[in-house]
């Protein structure tokens, strides 16, 4: 197959923008439709594509070449597309977001020096919130983009978030950790460490988390917002300017959910942050939904029929297959089949509702059907990225 | 090895979005029949009410039905209560800014604000209370951070009143007569890998033990093996017809329908199968696997908790 000439809406989207942020509830799907869009838009598009993706599932990372560990962006061939049958105009290529090794260099870019790094680097309370600290994954994950792009190695960048336990909490992982940084609240615990506790009796926090946590330990504490510290300025200028990134006009967000009610909750709330915010929602995916002919009520008639008639369809149809003596058999699988798709499409029905209710705060860009098997390969990702790239067309309203 | 039910404290986890409110709900409606229980959630999104009566819940629990009280984590209650417990510190009324200023460390400090969900939760059980505590947990990879963070200020925190009280948390958290991780997972890729980590995670850095797996959102088996080649026949080429025919009065189109989709179920239940059996093998066998069929229905809160824990006595045995 070769790449589709007439250009769609997202192609003129995705020409006007050169970062596109995945965002959404745990689990639907944030990571393979990043892939997907980032894999079709580089076959679509004469340009240069990057994809950062967080915690990809094992044959999405073969698939996609970036199965080792670390930071380094690799190429997908481009003998791999031409294997799944298509001559792309442009180049992908995958990274994956390694928090820790993230943070590490960042460290190591912003200290004022090689010494105070290397303090940083080694103090054990570092080590504990480099790979734990609150928001600390979602805002690595902007900071990683943010350098990125500075770069200009890429006309678009595809970038994956990690799970969170909201899907709004990378969206303001910027302002706080901006907010952490600047607050009154750090300079007070940081002074007295300078003056090595002797003010401290004097202090009722102190007196508290004195009694709480012993006096070595808030020392540490201390000692490591001590040497933050000297960060400090670098730090809040850059999470603004991350913060600026998130808003500017080159950057889009894509929401990704599926239709059940949690998640479609989760998303629709997402969405709504996203236009409080100011930032640009340019696709909204509904993935994992089920086939449109679940919805068609000449064959839920088939359903109940196979179900109320098993007996006697069953001894019709066992002479045309030749299946003389297990006319019981067969129909139990009548019966079966009838059941199965009385409770998928009760499901269907459900996912009807919910992207109708999503619709009506947004427009749902694109749906992605369930695939059967797991998503495995580059035929999958190219398979969504073309649903991606098609409109909806109604393919799950209800008939 | 003692009964699930019949441990002190259950923690229930699994990753995002795979049933660990509704699981942890159920677990606590079917031990209620016998035990006093408490379940508490973690991270409070108001999920765990809503599963019963939907009143709001908070940090002093409340009784929802006989036998069964829910209560909300709130860290910034359990420092005060705290507080005033163990260092009988007279400022309860003024605790807001040194609260907030503790909220400051807690969020750097690691284990800080862990040791204080753990503490009250190990509290409830030690206080007797409740004979069993059920948490429904944050998403597992804050479990193990929860779960290993009275070791982890023990290795800290030298000093300290904190350190002091660790000691007995750790008594009742690697006791695995009293507690258990109830791991919940779909038949899916990613919640599967999750679950493996997070069990194998566990003994090394916690020293609390896997109590029991479940495998939530389990499709039905459509077919035996004798079934499925028949359906395989109806599947092959010119099958639609045939069955359109023997139905009598109806079109192939629809018939093909209701064929393919009995295909995608089973293929769908097929990778699912896969999975749990991976899991399956990457565990003790002596470690509890207990399914939780796919609900189709449309119910929801305090029903669909009714099924489910239907569902988990059937696989107990209860
Ligand atoms: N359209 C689809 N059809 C079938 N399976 C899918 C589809 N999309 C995603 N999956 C599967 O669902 C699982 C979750 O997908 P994915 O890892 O992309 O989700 P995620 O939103 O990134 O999750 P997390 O929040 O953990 O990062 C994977 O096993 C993936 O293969
Ligand atoms: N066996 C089941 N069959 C069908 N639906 C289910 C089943 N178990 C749970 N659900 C549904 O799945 C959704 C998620 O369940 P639940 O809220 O218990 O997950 P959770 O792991 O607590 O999620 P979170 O990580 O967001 O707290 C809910 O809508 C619930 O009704
Ligand atoms: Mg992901
Ligand atoms: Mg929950």
């Amino acid at each position: 197959m070769s790449p589709r000439t007439t250009s769609t809406s997202l192609d003129r989207l995705l020409a006007s923008r050169e970062i596109v942020v995945a965002g959404g509830p745990g689990g639907v799907g944030k990571t393979t439709t990043a892939a997907a869009l980032a894999v079709m838009a580089s076959v679509r598009a004469n340009a240069k594509v990057l994809v950062i993706t967080v915690d990809p599932a094992r044959r999405l990372a073969d698939a996609l070449g970036v199965g080792g560990i670390g930071n380094a962006a690799t190429r997908v061939p481009r003998e791999a597309f031409v294997a799944a049958g298509v001559q792309p105009r442009g180049s992908l290529f995958a990274a994956m977001l390694d928090t820790k090794q993230s943070w590490d260099a960042f460290v190591r870019r912003q200290a004022p020096d090689k010494a105070t790094a290397e303090r940083i680097l080694s103090n054990p309370i570092y080590q504990n919130i480099s790979g734990r600290f609150a928001q600390g994954h979602e805002y690595i994950a902007m900071e990683r983009l943010y350098e990125i792009h500075a770069e200009g190695e890429y006309d678009l960048v595809v970038v994956d978030t990690p799970p969170t336990r909201e899907a709004l909490d990378f969206l303001d992982a910027p302002r706080r950790m901006a907010e952490f940084f600047a607050s009154r609240l750090l300079r007070w615990l940081v002074a007295p460490a300078r003056s090595r506790l002797v003010s401290l009796a004097s202090r009722p926090f102190y007196q508290v988390a004195d009694r709480i946590l012993g006096t070595q330990f808030l020392e540490d504490v201390g000692e490591f917002f001590l040497l933050f510290q000297s960060m400090y300025e670098g730090f809040v200028a850059r999470a603004r300017a991350v913060g600026a990134l998130l808003r500017d006009e080159g950057t889009t967000f894509m929401v990704v959910t599926t239709l059940e009610a949690v998640p479609a909750h989760e998303a629709a709330r997402f969405v709504a942050a996203l236009a409080e915010r100011r930032l640009h929602l340019g696709l909204l995916v509904a993935n994992k939904v089920l086939p449109a002919s679940l919805s068609d009520p000449e064959a839920a008639v088939v359903a109940d029929a196979l179900q109320a008639r098993a007996a006697e369809t069953a001894a019709r149809l066992a002479e045309a297959l030749g299946l003389g003596g297990d006319v019981a058999r067969l129909t139990r699988v009548l019966e079966e089949i009838g059941r199965s798709f009385s409770n998928f499409e009760l499901v269907a029905s459900r996912q009807a509702e919910l992207l109708a209710e999503m619709a009506k705060a947004h427009e749902v860009t694109a749906t992605v059907p369930h695939l059967p098997g797991e998503v495995s390969g580059l035929g999958d990702l190219l398979e969504i990225g073309r649903r991606l790239f098609s409109a909806p067309g109604g393919r799950s309203s209800r008939g | 090895m003692a009964g699930l039910l019949d441990r002190r404290l259950l923690f229930v986890t699994g990753k995002g979005g795979v049933g660990k409110t509704t699981v942890a709900t159920a677990l606590g409606l079917l031990a209620s029949s016998r035990r006093r229980v408490l379940v508490c959630e973690v991270e409070p999104k108001g999920d765990v009410a809503a599963a019963f009566d939907g009143e709001p819940a908070g940090f002093v629990p409340r009784e929802v039905a006989r036998g069964l009280s829910v209560m909300e984590m709130d860290t910034e209650a359990s420092l005060r209560e705290y507080l005033r417990l163990y260092l009988r510190v007279p400022m309860v009324g003024r605790i807001g800014p040194v609260a907030r200023a503790f909220d400051f460390v807690a969020s750097a400090a690691p284990g800080v604000r862990e040791i204080l969900t753990v503490g009250k939760l190990c509290y409830e059980v030690r206080e007797g209370h409740f004979d069993l505590v059920i948490v429904d947990s944050a998403a597992s990879g804050h479990v193990v951070g929860q779960l290993a963070a009275p070791v982890g200020i023990n290795d800290l925190v030298k000093v300290g009143a904190v350190r002091s009280q660790t000691r007995w948390m750790l008594d009742i958290l690697q006791d695995p007569a009293q507690t258990g991780v109830v791991v919940v997972s779909t038949p899916e890729e990613m919640p599967v890998n999750e679950a493996i980590d997070l069990a194998s995670r566990l003994g090394r850095e916690t020293g609390v033990s896997l109590a029991g797996l479940v495998a939530n959102r389990v499709l039905p088996e459509l077919f035996s093996r004798g079934e499925q080649e028949i359906f395989d026949e109806l599947s092959a080429e010119a099958g639609a017809e045939r069955l359109a025919d023997a139905l009598g009065d109806c079109s192939v189109r629809p018939v093909a329908e209701v064929l393919e989709a009995a295909a995608l179920a089973v293929r769908i239940r097929r990778s699912g199968a896969e999975h749990l059996e991976r899991l399956r093998s990457a565990v003790e066998p002596e470690v509890p696997f207990l399914f939780v069929p796919y609900l189709f229905g449309r119910s929801h809160g305090a029903r669909a908790v009714r099924q489910v824990a239907d569902a988990l006595g059937e696989e107990l045995g209860a």
